[in-house]
């Protein structure tokens, strides 16, 4: 048995720490940690609810739109504002583009170094990677002097001697499977999909004046004044320009960004076989599609269990709670028991190795991680893309059906083949180019609004707190590029009494409960094959296919906060 | 290897950008720098032939937004050009290793080089529980933070939580957090870029500054650039007008709103808020958040989550709206008036950092040929 540890797990959002057993080859064991804590869930106490969303937000700035659009569904459920259709379109258009450019940036950004080999882009040839490239997609950058260039470029900054970025990297592993020229492709595209970022996303500085950190949302609706008669409101203008912006999304996803996941995928269907995981798979759904009470959802929620792709039982909230036997926090029943996070307490209790430390998990009973343990009816569920394309799938979603008959026809591989590491990544392709042929309609219905007169962006009537009820409880739900997010919230005299979150990477990322069940996380790991201990790009590619989001996994549930320690400056 | 000026222009042919599109991007830089129009000759040439310096960036109790704002950056043909004449040894989010690999790759310039990089510091630095609330590779944030920022020609800290502690120091400050200057006394060059997040053209400014002059720009009490924190944003906002003629907004989605009145009565923490946004904008120039209709909130500034919150209680203290009042009385006052309203608000105390003194922090005369 070797110990691998992987620490820090780069190109992901966050801290994490993996330590695993390999014996013979194969991961046997694997430990989940989160090495950073904040407190964010203190820091709400006792503040205005309607302030709540530009704190929460502030979990993280990768997913940055996902702990606002939360904490003001959790808000207005709790006080009941109704936010009017404008706003549920601009949120709907605003949580969408998220999504539409988080997966890209993961796929290209974050886990295409883990498929794709740099240093062998060097000795591509041209002329076959522009007849590769044509075969997969009619995509105009193809030319050979358009890859030469990018090969020549690529050439230029090896032999300049600082590799920056790219130094020490496991380049040259026997995993790196791609030919050069596929290799040289995904580096051009690599460079394409930054530049594609920077402008799609300016559709969050429309719609919410900056990105990251938009800054837009209000309880009761949001702060972006519709006006087709104004040039200081969103008009017919903004109309076109959101249009195009939705235009030039859908042609990368469809021209690019999916014919290289399918490429890529194609050398790579033995992890269709690896990174299972718990088998268990949780949605809360998303994309409000009319403004009553209970909205229909253009992506469904709901449960699957041990794989049985026949049904998709309903989400519960009542069944949420989460475990601390393995996190460094303590409970006043001890660590035996799961509390719901309304009932939930938190105590930092740090009980790890004084820095600087070699190993975390030591013994059968350590806590080893930041993050809690949460369990839906005391099972562990995986969240993100792949549970939310899976209850769509079940749930009869006619696009999504065809797009994963699709996919699974062009690899050739069965149903089965979704459990999995690769499974993980054609599901968030399969979402991004959903969600892009989808934004439309919702520009569309914006542009209708304003052409009948409908101009309300905000519930004013229960704006003023003196208006709320003088203890009120809500819960908000949404589905974060990474999964599913829930934030609930208990005002008493108008202020915060109790602040709580169960975020995705908590759901994934986290570690052991108190029976011993891991973590997605710990138990995709198991089976991973590792051919060289000291270059581990096995454990990263099934991590990196769960997208890890640390920063947001951390949070704190506090109900009866005592004391916390206060540090001076020395 | 090849000439650094050589190996510029090549790279420039090489992307498309032409000198003629180059010598824009310097003209706006100079503009950006409020330098004189012959400034942008002097910065091709210094771009042009420069070093690639190192540079490593640290990530401590951080969101990643400042990291996400750089991926912004917008111009980008040129902004591009300059953003690789960097070499980027350290930045978790985008490096290509994993583990100890990475972690080499941090600390062998720290060993080789000393004096020799430029260090990038986002989040802030727990300083309770021994350093657990934020580890890398088993080490404390503040060791890391000590040895990379000790070691460094100068040090970049970027967003409002490696500045001034941030949100994790918002009280009741569970885990100690500060920013650099706290945490890490001393350190040679540092450099405050505030905001949440840091406007990425803010960056891409001050390293052009450097890289043209050789040392770094003159600094305001909080060590942030005054090119970018010099003014309030109210001095510059396009909503003034109608601050100065009495016309607010005075509910979400009313008819003022809709014709872009001033928000100072939704909450807008603009006049006591310094920096560029209504210049420079977002997102390429896009947008900025009184554009899209919501309020300042104040992020540039110390401890915001506290003194300027709650963000939509107006400011207070202010003895009269129109244009006779005296803006730089309003936002004195109007601090005192947040101030005094949060004092009241008995749940909270702010915790007093080594920063929060009163004495301002001299800027220290720039070190010429660092890196």
């Amino acid at each position: 048995m070797a110990r691998v540890i992987v620490d820090p797990v780069t190109r992901i959002e966050g801290h994490l720490r993996i330590e695993a057993e390999v014996d013979g080859g194969m991961v046997r064991d694997a430990w989940s940690s989160c090495t950073m804590f904040r407190g964010i869930e203190l820091i709400l106490k006792g503040r205005d609810p309607r302030d709540a969303w530009a704190f929460t937000q502030r979990i993280c700035g990768v997913c940055t739109t996902v702990h606002a659009i939360a904490s003001i569904r959790a808000v207005e459920n709790a006080i009941g504002a109704a936010p009017p259709p404008n706003a549920r379109l601009l949120r709907n258009l605003i949580i969408a583009a998220q999504a539409v450019q988080d997966h890209v940036i993961h796929f290209y950004h974050l886990h295409a170094l883990d498929w794709v080999d740099i240093v062998s882009a060097l000795s591509a040839d041209p002329l076959k990677t522009s007849s590769l490239a044509e075969s997969i997609s009619d995509w105009p950058l193809s030319s050979p002097k358009y890859f030469a260039g990018i090969r020549d470029r690529v050439k230029g900054f090896v032999d300049r001697g600082q590799l920056g970025p790219f130094a020490n990297a496991y380049w040259g592993h026997p995993a790196y499977r791609l030919p050069p020229e596929a290799n040289l492709m995904a580096v051009a595209h690599y460079l394409e999909a930054l530049e594609w970022q920077r402008e799609f996303i300016k559709m969050h500085a429309v719609l919410g004046g900056k990105n990251p950190h938009l800054q837009s949302f209000l309880v009761g609706g949001m702060a972006t004044p519709v006006d087709p008669d104004s040039q200081a409101a969103l008009n017919t203008g903004t109309i076109a320009a959101l249009q195009q912006l939705v235009a030039n999304a859908r042609d990368f996803v469809t021209r690019v960004y999916i014919p290289d996941l399918l490429a890529v995928a194609s050398f790579y269907k033995d992890w269709a076989g690896y990174g299972r995981g718990v088998g268990n798979y949780l949605a809360y759904g998303e994309y409000p599609d009319d403004d009553t009470a209970t909205p229909a959802l253009f992506l469904p929620g709901g449960v699957i269990r041990g794989r049985d792709l026949s049904q998709a039982a309903p989400f519960d909230q009542a069944k949420v709670t989460e475990y601390v036997a393995h996190s460094w926090y303590q409970y006043q029943q001890g660590d035996a028991v799961a509390l719901h996070p309304y009932e939930g307490e938190t105590m930092p209790t740090y009980t790890g190795p004084t820095p600087p430390y070699e190993r975390l998990y030591t013994e059968p009973d350590s806590k080893y991680s930041w993050l809690k343990s949460p369990r839906y009816d005391d099972e562990p569920m995986e969240v993100g893309p792949l549970s939310r394309m899976l209850v769509a799938y079940v749930s009869g979603h006619a696009r999504v059906k065809e797009l994963v008959g699709t996919v699974l026809k062009a690899l050739n591989v069965g149903p089965g083949a979704l459990f999995s590491t690769l499974g993980r990544v054609a599901a968030r392709g399969i979402e991004t180019q959903v969600l892009a042929e989808k934004m439309g309609d919702w520009v569309s219905a914006l542009g209708a609004n304003m052409a009948a007169g409908e101009l309300r962006i905000h519930d004013n009537s229960k704006w003023d707190p003196s208006t709320w009820p003088a203890d009120a409880m809500g819960a908000g739900f949404h589905e974060a590029p990474r999964g599913a997010l829930g934030h609930w919230v208990h005002i008493h005299d108008g202020l915060i009494g109790n602040y709580q979150c169960v975020v995705p990477s908590t759901w994934n990322a986290g570690p052991r409960d108190a029976k011993g069940l891991r973590g997605p996380y710990e138990e995709a790991l198991l089976g991973t094959p590792v051919a060289d201990l000291q270059r581990p790009v096995e454990i990263l590619r099934t991590i990196h296919s769960f997208d890890p989001c640390m920063a947001c996994g951390v949070h704190v549930v506090d109900a009866k906060r005592r004391e916390v320690a206060r540090v001076r400056a020395v | 290897m090849r000439a650094q000026g050589e190996w510029l222009t090549t790279e420039l042919e090489r992307r498309g950008v032409s000198r003629r599109e180059f010598m824009g991007f310097c003209a706006t830089m100079a503009a950006a720098l409020a330098l004189p129009d012959t400034a942008a000759a002097q910065i091709a040439r210094a771009v042009g032939r420069t070093e690639k310096p190192i540079l490593i960036w640290l990530e401590f109790q951080d969101c990643a937004g400042n990291t996400e704002s750089f991926l912004r950056a917008s111009r980008p043909t040129a902004a591009d050009v300059i953003l690789d004449v960097l070499s980027i040894d350290y930045h978790e989010t985008i490096m290509a290793a994993a583990g100890f690999q990475s972690r080499e790759n941090r600390d062998r310039p720290v060993k080789e080089r000393p004096g020799g990089y430029i260090a990038v510091v986002e989040g802030s630095i727990p300083t309770g529980a021994n350093g657990a609330y934020c580890t890398i590779g088993g080490e404390s944030a503040l060791d890391i933070a000590r040895t990379v920022c000790g070691n460094a020609a100068a040090t970049i800290a970027i967003g409002t939580c490696a500045t001034f502690g941030g949100l994790p120091a918002a009280s009741p400050n569970p885990t100690g957090a500060l920013g650099v200057a706290d945490a890490v006394p001393g350190v040679r060059n540092l450099i405050n870029l505030s905001a949440c997040p840091a406007n990425v053209e803010n960056l891409t400014a001050l390293l052009v500054y450097y890289l043209t002059f050789k040392r770094w720009p003159p600094l305001d009490h909080y060590r942030r650039p005054l090119f970018a924190y010099g003014k309030s944003i109210h001095d510059n906002c396009e909503r003034r007008a109608h601050y100065d003629a009495g016309q607010y907004v005075e509910a979400w989605g009313d008819a003022g709103h809709r014709a872009g009145y001033c928000l100072y009565k939704m909450g807008c923490k603009g006049p006591v808020t310094f920096q560029n946004c209504p210049n420079v904008r977002w997102n390429g120039g896009t947008n900025w958040p009184i554009g899209c209709g919501h309020p300042c909130i104040g992020c540039s500034e110390p401890d915001f989550w506290d003194r300027m919150t709650p963000f939509y209680q107006h400011l207070t203290g202010v003895p009269g709206f129109g244009v006779n009042s005296n803006i730089d009385t309003i936002g004195a006052l109007a601090v005192l008036g947040v101030g005094a309203a949060f004092a009241g608000h008995g749940l909270i105390q702010i915790v007093k950092r080594a920063g929060d003194k009163a004495e301002p922090i001299t800027p220290k005369a720039p070190t010429k040929g660092d890196a």
